[in-house]
């Protein structure tokens, strides 16, 4: 009887894998997306992985002793080198299956930073990873700041932030002033097989793309908006919300790079105004309507400019997604 | 009235914003940094205050452009200073040598945490001493100033300042995480009551003018960018005009020149605080939040009628030798807690010569000492 109720509560999650890899208990705030994030991308993956992690949220909240959550392989390493750390794993691994050490079969290499970690002390790492071309998944939970040392900005921090190292105020109207730094293609102008964006609020797209991102010849690179209710300054129960506009008023585009080949993988027919997403989050609180028209002019750009990479980019009988409303 | 640049007047404020006010109050107008726990705050300060004073504030991808940044900006004409805490000091490690090589006055704040890597990132540890002073490759000459309060964060990071201009190379404030985040009251003095050394300009004919000489006592005047000098900056051995010389002979003048331009001015730069030294049996020596908790250790045995004393370090580099040589003559021991595994106990025993007892209390980190286990180890030589 309880399996059945289960198997009823779980049929609109099709193929929804119930092993879990980070278990409950850890010490994430309420509503970070970003710890869930990181479960949908291991349940993607399963339990063949080893995780290189840096410092950060994520390696905080999960492993103080006796309270780990990890049920897979993991290490947590420095700030800079969780892909460096990963590219050794991945080659190490290598060398053992061709001298017959380990057993040969597939084991997922996955590092995976904060956008601090990632943006900015671990670029050069990352950068050295996808050029090796190591067949290995980098994952970035983007949650737009340094949360862990108390909400600092990064240069994946968006334009018009206010944190604490970018108080917005009578210097600085804005904030945070310059915008953030495009990860995705930089990761693509590497040429690496796959690179995609993600957000937990759209699960089904997040561990789609993980599980091609597994299977890809190559570096894949996954970026993540990971909403942080503590750093965003929002309630904690409208994380998933706050990820859903980000996504739908084009603040964070939802799309995918294979081989090449740019594809949107959520095209709303109209975009909803980027105010929607800023008014609410105590982050953006300082912001007039001058400064959200920047915001606005700056989302229209990017997503002309992505249309038009998956036109230029993709197959003529290319398979966009249906429209949405 | 207080004016910006200078908060003249009673502030209750934490170690590290105070070593950002120290910063702006000794002309501090650049400040370079990246987030890190328990160094954070200082940077936090800077963002909010170096605009109101028309300074700048950049946050950079990691403290290695951190320390470079700094360097730049004070080639440009500007005082400058970094702070951080132990991993993102061992980053910064190739341009502190970079720094001494080039004789770059800037000043690079470590609150110190447990180490080694990521160690307790909120807890106290005291063990970058020996990183501070030989943390880079080569040789060069160390200053560190190590404070014990919040008002001492303020003070010291003036007097760094004051040091790197006059001795021209990164001179390090190495407080620790209990320093840092301890709250109390800062007094700013007054701009009167307050020594500040202006950036020297160089007066010699341009075409006189050498950069890296070292024929005097100190080092010469910096010409900073666009001053109508000649200057070439590098990191390679150079001759006094800055050109790379790759030879034995002039790599001797040169390292030799970053060296004794410390150890020749030893006296002028070292400070200690020296507490019942002069009839005491055995000496407590101690630095950062460990000398407050020593001094209360000395001040319960004073009151008891015994012959303790306090040698409380200030400047951790140049380290007190002479002081601790005079020492070693009259006392039976010297009793060194620190929140390391014997960094400042090896100097101390390396000065003091064999023939006096000398006893490490150490703590791998995360904790202070109590009083009462100084008064314990200085009770066993009493």
């Amino acid at each position: 009887m309880p399996e059945e109720s289960k198997k009823k509560i779980l049929k609109p999650l099709k193929n929804f894998p119930l092993e879990e890899h980070i278990a409950s208990g850890h010490r994430a705030c309420q509503g970070c997306a970003e710890v869930l994030a990181v479960r949908h991308v291991l349940k993607a993956i399963g339990p063949e992985m080893v995780l290189a992690m840096a410092t950060g949220c994520m390696e905080i909240i999960s492993s103080p002793y006796p309270l780990t959550s990890w049920n897979v392989p993991w290490i947590h390493v420095a700030f800079e080198n969780a892909a460096a750390v990963g590219s050794g794993v991945e080659a190490g691994l290598k060398a053992l299956r061709r001298k017959g050490r380990v057993p040969d079969k597939e084991v997922t290499v996955v590092a995976m930073g904060g956008d601090g970690g990632t943006s900015d002390i671990g670029f050069q790492a990352l950068s050295g990873m996808f050029e090796r071309g190591h067949k290995m998944i980098y994952v970035c939970v983007d949650n737009e700041a340094y949360m862990n040392t108390g909400i600092q900005r990064s240069s994946s921090t968006p334009f018009g932030a206010s944190t604490t190292t970018s108080p917005a105020g009578k210097m600085s109207p804005s904030g945070q002033n310059t915008s953030k730094k495009d990860m995705p293609g930089i990761a693509a102008a590497h040429n690496i097989p796959y690179v995609a964006t993600a957000c937990p609020s759209y699960y089904s797209d997040l561990m789609k793309k993980v599980a091609k991102a597994k299977e890809a010849d190559g570096p894949a690179y996954l970026h993540i908006l990971s909403v942080c209710p503590t750093g965003w300054r929002i309630p904690p129960e409208k994380a998933i919300e706050y990820g859903q506009l980000a996504v739908d008023t084009g603040i964070f585009p939802l799309y995918e790079v294979d081989h090449g080949v740019w594809k949107m993988s959520r095209k709303p027919k109209q975009l909803k105004p980027v105010a929607d997403y800023l008014k609410g989050q105590g982050r953006y609180r300082h912001l007039d309507e001058t400064l959200i028209a920047v915001i606005q002019k700056g989302v229209d750009e990017k997503w002309e400019r992505l249309l038009k990479m998956t036109e230029m980019t993709g197959p003529a009988t290319s398979e966009q997604p249906a429209q949405e409303e | 009235m207080a004016e910006k640049d200078l908060l003249t007047g009673e502030h209750f404020i934490h170690g590290d914003a105070a070593c950002a006010e120290g910063g702006i109050a000794a002309g501090c107008r650049f400040f370079a940094g990246y987030p890190i726990t328990p160094a954070t705050e200082v940077a936090e300060r800077m963002a909010a205050r170096l605009p109101q004073v028309g300074g700048i504030f950049i946050q950079m991808e990691d403290e290695i452009a951190s320390m470079a940044a700094i360097l730049g900006a004070s080639w440009g004409g500007v005082k400058s200073m970094t702070s951080t805490s132990g991993p993102g000091f061992s980053l910064m490690m190739e341009n502190v040598g970079l720094g001494m090589m080039t004789e770059t006055p800037c000043v690079v704040v470590d609150i110190q945490r447990a180490g080694p890597s990521t160690g307790l990132p909120t807890l106290v540890g005291q063990a970058d001493v020996m990183q501070a002073r030989w943390g880079s490759h080569g040789d060069y000459g160390c200053i560190a100033l190590a404070p014990s309060s919040p008002q001492e964060c303020f003070d010291y990071t003036v007097l760094a300042f004051n040091y790197s201009e006059i001795y021209r190379q990164p001179v390090f404030v190495l407080a620790d995480e209990v320093v840092g985040h301890t709250t109390e009251k800062v007094v700013i003095p007054r701009r009167e009551d307050l020594r500040i050394v202006a950036r020297a300009e160089p007066q010699a004919p341009a075409h006189d003018y050498l950069p890296f000489d070292s024929a005097g006592p100190l080092p010469a005047p910096m010409a900073i960018a666009g001053a109508g000098y000649r200057v070439h900056v590098t990191g390679l051995t150079h001759d006094e005009r800055g050109y790379p010389v790759i030879t034995d002979v002039v790599q001797e003048r040169n390292v030799r020149h970053l060296v004794d331009k410390i150890r020749k001015n030893a006296d002028k730069i070292i400070r200690a605080e020296q507490i019942h030294l002069d009839d005491a049996e055995v000496v407590v020596v101690a630095y950062g939040c460990t000398a407050r908790v020593a001094r209360q250790a000395v001040e319960d045995l004073r009151r008891r009628g015994h012959r303790a004393g306090l040698l409380r370090l200030i400047t951790l580099w140049p380290f007190p030798s002479q002081i601790v040589r005079r020492l070693a003559t009259t006392v039976k021991a010297f009793i060194v807690p620190e929140i390391n595994y014997g960094q400042m106990a090896y100097e101390v025993e390396r000065t003091a010569g064999g023939g006096v007892e000398i006893v490490l209390m150490p703590l791998m980190g995360g904790s202070i000492h109590t009083p009462e286990e100084i008064e314990e180890a200085v009770g066993e030589y009493l």
